[in-house]
């Protein structure tokens, strides 16, 4: 991990001579891809960032938005962000992960707010891979159990995520952690280190030779060496972030803090030069008051370790006393290292020797930018031409669907993790949507967390199209409004052309699709170079996206009631070859993948969502399910789960592959015992509302212009779906 | 009435607990510091779920050593009302004032999810407001609640009727499916589900109001009062 020769010229007109080699090592981190995102800046400047909710947008540790008043007039708001922890997860998955969500959440409460919910994306090779299917569970589990120990220790529940399987996460397996907190508005921190003179304070655990150069490790490809990488992987320990996060809340309250940073990514480095370059101040340390648990820590590893659970923050000069009786109250150690200065730079010393000497805001923010070539088509894994295909056994095509690793119930991880402490989640894991209840106000946030590769595979751009509104129609069937997104740009390395294609065109088309949406991106994380061995995974692009609905029992995924009438709302959809190449369908059954992602009508979609919003808000849906994944009839497999099934009779002027499983967006499964109103309700929003049939007892019956193509019982489905994630863990005990 | 809740560094269903009581039941809850030596003006205690000092070294053992719990042995022997949640339970198994142990999950995972109690005896100060062979939907969240006792201990809980609560489909592995005990004076309850989350309609159940409600009512009726010589 080194500086470009064109990186260390411009480290040396900064700095008027030669760097040493602590400074080096502050410029390697702090210019890291991971750090700086030099290769995506350019292009993140399209996505939109303002809106009337925003409070605080990219560049802080979170973006912050606006929910409204409690009934006594103060003013709510919730921090919410994602983040990447792909490469320490592949090195070492149960403490890759675990720190994953460790450093998410430092995020949140660094800004004054209490995490009240996580969720995951996390991405792995396949389980029945012939050549890594035992790495690939063996990553799987200790990532779930990673999550789960760091999470339920804290007292956060997990609440929802996306768990998904393709051989090009085999050698680089992706986790995006996304938190989410709540405060006041009046109780908003930043990491600022403003006031000349002020004392720069460093709490936590103590500093030790772990993550020493993670940022750097996680923005270069795997190589066979990367295996020798472990001690760059941190070790988490949630219940002294349990008491920091306590600590800290308890500290910020005393009004002695001016600002605070979590140590993250480049650790102490990071945190000083950004707080001084945000305050255009300095700040000056000595390293030997650094609290740390190792002896012989040279200055370049104390200034780079990535050790966690600590965090720095700048006390008002004569109030210290304060802050240190809450840090001492909870145990934790808690020491002035050193003071704010006027001169603008970042001063470390070592036993009051000058050790680096570096200009704050040359060195947080005038990273290097480039402008990658990308002026090539974006590289594609598939042909555009459709196979030969036709289905012998439709029955038998469902059940290996719902049976299979991206569609199959969940329910072996998400049982893992504490979805429920705090009793605020009213909808957890296994909803299009999670719902957490703001206590405070009386309204609820729900939350979705989307991602597809596939699509993006065959176009970046419509694949991020399509990913964006799917985000946005998940909030919407549970009857919120979507305000704001996160995004987590997962892709291989910027430094061919055809994938700096991909990710251009993505982050074009997600800009898009959340201008649309009125969803303003708030910040988020850049992670590239996944790669293993020059194998770049395929552009996964996933968005965070947070919405407002009133506190209300939620409307959720399987049918209630036998005898109500089932309507598809947004209609049958358009489908032809060339766009069914992305399909779960062309994936399990076919083995294949080609063509393009489904077409996407972003006006028609924001109706029908209106539509779904309204239908569920005036209490007509009993059930309600997005179409996505697997299409149509696996939607209604999904929503048998409880034992009520359906007769379902389809006109679409479709071929049967097409009609049961093509991916067409805008579309959302409604039970209802009023159908009139729901059609009603659609007629004022301009979209279609096409009756199916009806729910019944026991069975779930397709026909499609009179011809049954599926008639099962639902406890058959049901067993595929329930047992499919167990079966192909425990392939391992065979 | 006044329902103290014990706060230990790495407790955190202690919030759950405190809204449940005052928010879902109407009663005041006030919470206690770990260090505290007293347990101040409270007519009752729970200790709450989390992981206590971080459950280091076996869940529930340092919180046994932690000054607090000084002033909740002296309240419990006095014939104070304690219940132990999830964690809760476990710290009481470790300081002796329940019996038995609580191992890893039979599974050696954590678990998560709404199980099925049945109320197996109404003479507890907790669950004096349920019927006998009542079927509770409580949750449970937890790695370590598979419950475990010698024979001797078990054939004393069976004999004495102090098996409060059993599961109807064991998540953990428990002896006998055993959810939770009271102690020989009936005034000390530990069970591993978390009736504070489903005291609440918005969290999908409310069967776990009973085990909170029978508590206060037993307060308020002086079925079980709390120690005079403790009330400062």
């Amino acid at each position: 991990m080194s500086l470009t020769p064109s990186e260390l010229d411009k480290v040396r007109s900064i700095l008027g001579r030669e760097p040493n080699q602590t400074e080096t090592g502050i410029f390697t981190v702090m210019w890291s891809e991971h750090c700086s995102y030099k290769s995506s800046r350019l292009h993140l400047k399209k996505l939109p960032t303002k809106g009337d909710r925003v409070l605080v947008g990219p560049g802080e540790n979170a973006g912050i938005i606006d929910i409204g008043a409690s009934e006594s007039g103060e003013r709510y708001a919730v921090a919410f962000k994602i983040e990447s922890h792909n490469h320490p997860s592949f090195i070492e998955p149960f403490q890759g992960a675990a720190t994953g969500v460790g450093g998410i959440l430092r995020d949140i409460f660094t800004m004054g707010a209490r995490p009240i919910a996580v969720m995951d994306a996390i991405r792995f090779g396949p389980l029945d891979d012939p050549e890594c299917g035992d790495r690939n569970r063996r990553i799987l589990e200790g990532v779930v159990s990673g999550i789960a120990h760091y999470g339920n220790c804290f007292g956060v529940p997990t609440v929802g995520g996306e768990t998904v399987f393709e051989a090009c996460y085999n050698g680089n397996p992706l986790v995006n952690v996304f938190a989410l907190g709540v405060f006041r508005v009046d109780d908003i921190f930043f990491g600022r280190a403003s006031g000349i003179g002020n004392p720069v304070i460093y709490v936590g655990a103590k500093t030790g030779r772990d993550g020493i150069h993670g940022a750097s490790m996680a923005s270069a490809e795997f190589t066979e060496e990367s295996k020798q990488k472990r001690p760059n992987v941190q070790v988490g320990d949630p219940f002294m972030e349990k008491l920091l996060l306590e600590a800290c809340l308890e500290a910020m309250r005393t009004g002695a803090i001016v600002g605070i940073q979590d140590m993250g990514a480049a650790g102490l480095t990071c945190s000083t030069c950004e707080m001084g370059s945000r305050a255009g101040t300095g700040v000056e340390i000595d390293l030997a008051l650094v609290p740390q648990r190792e002896t012989g820590m040279s200055p370049y590893d104390i200034m780079l370790s990535e050790s966690q659970e600590r965090m720095l923050l700048v006390a008002d000069k004569g109030r210290e006393g304060e802050v240190f009786a809450v840090f001492r109250k909870w145990g934790l150690d808690a020491v002035t290292i050193g003071a704010v200065t006027g001169d603008g730079k970042l001063r470390v010393k070592d036993h009051g020797r000058v050790v680096a000497e570096i200009p704050n805001r040359e060195l947080a923010d005038e990273a290097p930018l480039y402008d990658r070539p990308h002026n090539v088509a974006p590289y594609r894994p598939a042909p555009m031409a459709a196979p030969e295909f036709a289905s012998h056994n439709l029955e038998a095509d469902l059940l290996a669907l719902v049976g299979s690793g991206d569609l199959c119930s969940k329910r072996w991880i998400w049982q893992q993790y504490d979805y429920m402490v705090r009793t605020n989640t009213i909808a957890g894991p296994g909803g299009d949507a999670a719902i957490v209840r703001i206590k405070e106000t009386g309204q609820s946030i729900a939350m979705s967390l989307d991602g597809n590769a596939r699509y993006c595979a065959l176009s970046p751009r419509e694949g991020a199209r399509l990913m964006v509104a799917e985000c946005c129609r998940n909030l919407a069937t549970v009857g919120a409004t979507p305000v704001a997104a996160t995004n987590n740009l997962n892709f291989g390395n910027p430094e061919r052309p055809e994938i700096m294609a991909q990710l251009v065109d993505a982050i074009e088309g997600m800009s898009e699709a959340c201008r649309h949406f009125e969803t303003p991106i708030t910040g988020g994380n850049v992670s590239l170079y996944n790669e293993t061995l020059g194998e770049a995974i395929w552009p996964t692009p996933v968005m965070g996206i947070v919405g407002l609905m009133k506190t209300a029992p939620p409307v959720t995924i399987p049918f209630k009631a036998e005898g109500r009438t089932v309507l598809l709302l947004g209609g049958l959809g358009a489908a032809d070859l060339t766009r069914f190449g992305g399909t779960q369908y062309a994936k399990v059954v076919l083995k294949k993948m080609w063509g393009l992602p489904p077409a996407l009508d972003l006006d028609y979609e924001k109706r029908v969502q209106s539509a779904i919003r309204q239908v569920v808000n005036e209490g007509f849906a009993e059930s309600a399910h997005d179409l996505s994944d697997g299409g149509l009839a696996v939607a209604l497999a999904e929503c048998t789960v409880n034992g009520i099934g359906a007769a379902i009779e389809i006109s679409a002027d479709l071929r049967p592959e097409l009609a049961l499983f093509h991916e067409g967006p805008s579309r959302i499964l409604v039970s209802t015992a009023d159908p009139q109103a729901v059609e009603q309700i659609a007629r004022i929003h301009g979209v279609d509302a096409v009756r199916l049939g009806v729910t019944m007892k026991e069975r779930l019956r397709i026909d499609l212009r009179s011809v049954t193509l599926v008639d099962c019982p639902v406890g058959r489905l049901r067993e595929v779906w329930a047992n499919a994630l167990e079966s192909q863990l425990a392939l391992q005990h065979v | 009435m006044r329902i103290g809740v014990v706060v230990f560094p790495g407790s955190n269903c202690d919030h759950d607990a405190c809204y449940a009581v005052s928010h879902n039941l109407g009663h005041q809850a006030e919470y206690i510091w770990h260090d505290s030596t007293s347990l101040g003006n409270v007519d009752a205690v729970i200790l709450p779920g989390g992981f206590s000092y971080g459950d280091y070294l076996r869940c529930g053992a340092i919180a046994k050593f932690s000054p607090v719990m000084g002033a909740v042995r002296k309240f419990a022997q006095d014939g104070g009302l304690v219940l132990g949640i999830c964690n809760g339970f476990q710290v009481l198994v470790e300081c002796g004032l329940l019996p038995g142990a609580l191992l890893r999950n039979r599974d050696l995972k954590f678990v998560c999810r709404t199980v099925t109690l049945r109320v197996e005896t109404t003479n507890t100060p907790f669950t004096s407001g349920a019927q006998r062979g009542q079927l509770l939907r409580i949750p449970v969240a937890h790695g370590e609640g598979c419950y475990y006792a010698d024979d001797r201990t078990l054939a004393e809980l069976k004999a004495e009727d102090r098996v409060v609560l059993r599961y109807v489909d064991n998540p953990n592995g428990s002896l006998d499916d055993i959810a939770g005990i009271c102690s020989a004076g009936r005034n000390v309850m530990g069970l591993m589900p978390h009736p504070e989350r489903a005291a609440d309609p918005l969290m999908g159940s409310t069967d776990g109001r009973v085990i909170l409600e029978s508590m206060l009512t037993s307060l308020a009726t002086h079925t079980f009062s709390p120690p005079q010589a403790l009330i400062a």
